[in-house]
């Protein structure tokens, strides 16, 4: 046997044989024409008129995101500075084929040089592109082979009309050779549940028929698996299904250490789907979007009438409210309006907030009256602290205007470092994984390019999160993750092993983070942790958890 | 040929699905528009045109509108150009 690797989305093992997707179009000869411009430009007209009409029905038949994301690819095809582009090429004595592989290209140059996130749509151009040649050349559009039996399906990238219609009783699992965790291939078999390993090295080798296991937990791909490998697979399959049905209840270690899983919400909407999910309380109310699409900041009253709804909808329990998290990738015109080099380094989270006091005071007061008429337990934290002295900063405030309990958030190394001094003051510690993680790798987390880095299992992370949980068991602070991270269930194991008194997750990761938990006795999720630490990257900290786990046959 | 500035709300910018809106509408209008911004001017119902602006949060652009109703095609453009479509 032999592994490839890459970045799993999602934790799902499939096991099946492979079918290829078939490679891109060949370029288009740069021959020139031999029926002349008028014909040339008659085929493309056709063609174009064809393509768009078939993207368009994809859309239709697939509806949601993907539906929004074929229409723009429509709009690309009708788009007239293209056409005039396709055009002035086949005056020239270009072929339909060339001229549109040319402008399409010259498009694609164009976005790539822009950067960032327009960088990341160029696949979508070029994926109209062959589209287009395709239907000039009368052969079928590359895309999503089709077969009567269920297979795993490897390419060098899904685009996103690929996608959006593979058909989720056939394709047993997705692996692709380019493309990061950004990619669109991930984004939609996040979205649609999809077992898929993207990025991996070696994937184009696989052959149609070739046996495989996809394990995206691990972030790996088997060939050629042994007996052994298969029925190692079938049993984590089995024990997936499984845990579905672990009854709803209070998260716990096997040896009974409570461990409360909380919910992330970002709005007062998602209450129901997270108490339905077993959530005994919220650990990360996110109240951006109460103000993203605020051109000035909202009135005390406004806001208290959510958080009260909020409150109301986790009576008697607990529910931790996050400051106004702006700046960085979520400008905000009334808070930060200076453009910054370097946003995510820049005047954002509590450092924002600390410049305009007086939205925050008013955030805390609305919070406040809130929590004085509902039977819920408020905890208020500031985003993105840093300083023991902006820590004392934010819980004198949230004092004065009646937070009973408030705390900060670990998203920074410097705070994670002085976790001890910055617990000294405040009540409680949540570690947010997501920005802690690109602090500490210096890796942009909205950047597919070093996406890599992106990585909570890093034992850098976990070293400063072990910090953090030190810190709150010798002064008897409760210790939350809110982030990515608590999702994984075998890595929530872990953080239990450091120090984390709760976690804090999308609800539809509780169910799954429940059940792992109940494997692990706290003597052992220490041990797990121990091992994670003692790696020299993520990957190995991964490794070495999953040896340490006793095959339960 | 009427004119108007304004100020991109969008806080990616113009891109996907905010330049999709924007130049659905354009294109909708049936009229000639142009958005502009740093003195090059491109046609608003080309998305790659209106993309390869690299139109950012808060920038200001240029529209132009040459025909009848270009007050009231100008509001309904203007409107859409200030409102953060990220936001949902």
């Amino acid at each position: 046997m032999s592994a490839l690797v890459g970045t799993g989305i999602g934790r799902g093992i499939a096991i099946g044989s492979v079918l290829r997707m078939p490679d891109p179009l060949p370029d288009p000869a740069t021959t020139p024409s031999t029926i002349g411009p008028d014909s040339e430009k008659e085929r493309v007209t056709g063609a174009l008129a064809s393509t768009g009409a078939d993207i368009r029905e994809r859309g239709e038949r697939a509806g949601g995101k993907a539906q929004e994301v074929l229409e723009a690819q429509v709009l690309m095809v009708d788009d007239p500075t293209l056409r005039s582009d396709v055009d002035s090429r086949i005056d020239n004595g270009a072929t339909a084929e060339r001229a549109v592989f040319e402008a399409f290209a010259g498009f694609k140059e164009m976005l790539i040089g822009i950067g960032g996130y327009m960088a990341e749509r160029a696949a979508d151009l070029d994926d109209v592109s062959q589209r287009i040649i395709a239907r000039l050349n009368g052969v079928a559009a590359p895309g999503v082979p089709e077969s009567d039996t269920p297979f795993v399906l490897v390419a060098r990238d899904l685009a996103p009309a690929d996608t959006a219609l593979l058909d989720l009783d056939k394709v047993l699992a997705v692996v692709t050779s380019d493309g990061g965790p950004t990619s669109h291939t991930a984004i939609l078999a996040r979205e649609k549940s999809i077992t898929a390993v993207v990025g991996v090295v070696g994937a184009l080798d696989l052959n149609d028929g070739d046996v495989v296991i996809v394990d995206a937990g691990a972030g790996a791909v088997t060939r050629d698996p042994s007996a052994d490998d298969l029925a190692a697979a079938e049993h984590a399959i089995a024990e997936n299904a499984r845990r579905g049905s672990v009854p709803i209840g209070p998260g716990a270690l096997a040896d009974g250490t409570a461990v409360p899983l909380l919910a992330n919400l970002g709005s007062v909407d998602a209450i129901d789907k997270a108490v339905a999910a077993g959530a005994e309380g919220v650990g990360l109310f996110r109240t951006e979007f109460l103000f993203l699409d605020a051109t000035q900041a909202p009135s005390v009253s406004s806001q208290y009438a959510q958080y009260s709804k909020l409150l109301r909808g986790f009576a008697g329990k607990k529910v931790v409210v996050r400051a106004l998290d702006a700046g960085a990738d979520k400008p905000l015109a009334f808070l930060n309006d200076a453009a910054e080099e370097n946003p995510a380094l820049g005047l954002r989270g509590l450092r924002a907030l600390r410049a305009n006091e007086q939205i925050l005071r008013d955030q805390l007061t609305a919070l406040a009256r809130a929590d004085a008429e509902t039977d819920a337990d408020l905890w208020v934290m500031a985003p993105m602290v840093s300083t023991v002295e902006e820590t004392r900063y934010f819980v004198e405030l949230a004092t004065e205007l009646g937070i009973k309990t408030a705390g900060v958030m670990v998203e920074v190394p410097s705070s994670a470092l002085l976790a001890d001094r910055i617990l000294g003051e405040a009540a409680f510690a949540s570690i947010g994984t997501n920005d802690l993680t690109q602090y500490t790798l210096a890796a942009d987390r909205l950047l597919g390019s070093v996406a890599s880095f992106q990585d909570p299992w890093h034992p850098a992370v976990l070293k400063l999160v072990a910090e953090v949980g030190k810190a709150g068991a010798a002064l008897g602070k409760s210790v939350g993750i809110c982030g990515e991270a608590a999702a994984d269930p075998l890595l929530a194991v872990v953080l239990v092993g450091l120090g984390a008194t709760s976690l804090s997750m999308s609800p539809s990761a509780i169910g799954d983070v429940r059940a792992e938990l109940l494997q692990h006795t706290r003597e052992q999720a220490v041990r797990l942790a121990d091992a994670a630490l003692g790696a020299d990257d993520a990957r190995g900290a991964r490794d070495a958890v999953n040896a340490l786990l006793v095959p339960q046959t | 040929m009427p004119e108007r500035n304004v100020v991109v709300a969008s806080a990616h910018g113009l891109h996907a699905r905010p330049a999709a809106l924007f130049t659905q509408a354009a294109a909708r209008a049936g009229v000639p528009v142009t958005i502009a911004k740093g003195g090059r001017s491109v046609n608003a119902a080309s998305i790659l045109g209106v993309i390869s602006l690299g139109i950012d949060h808060g920038d200001e652009v240029v529209l132009a509108v040459d025909g009848e109703g270009a007050d009231e095609l100008l509001d309904e453009l203007t409107g859409l150009l200030t409102t953060d479509h990220d936001a949902s």
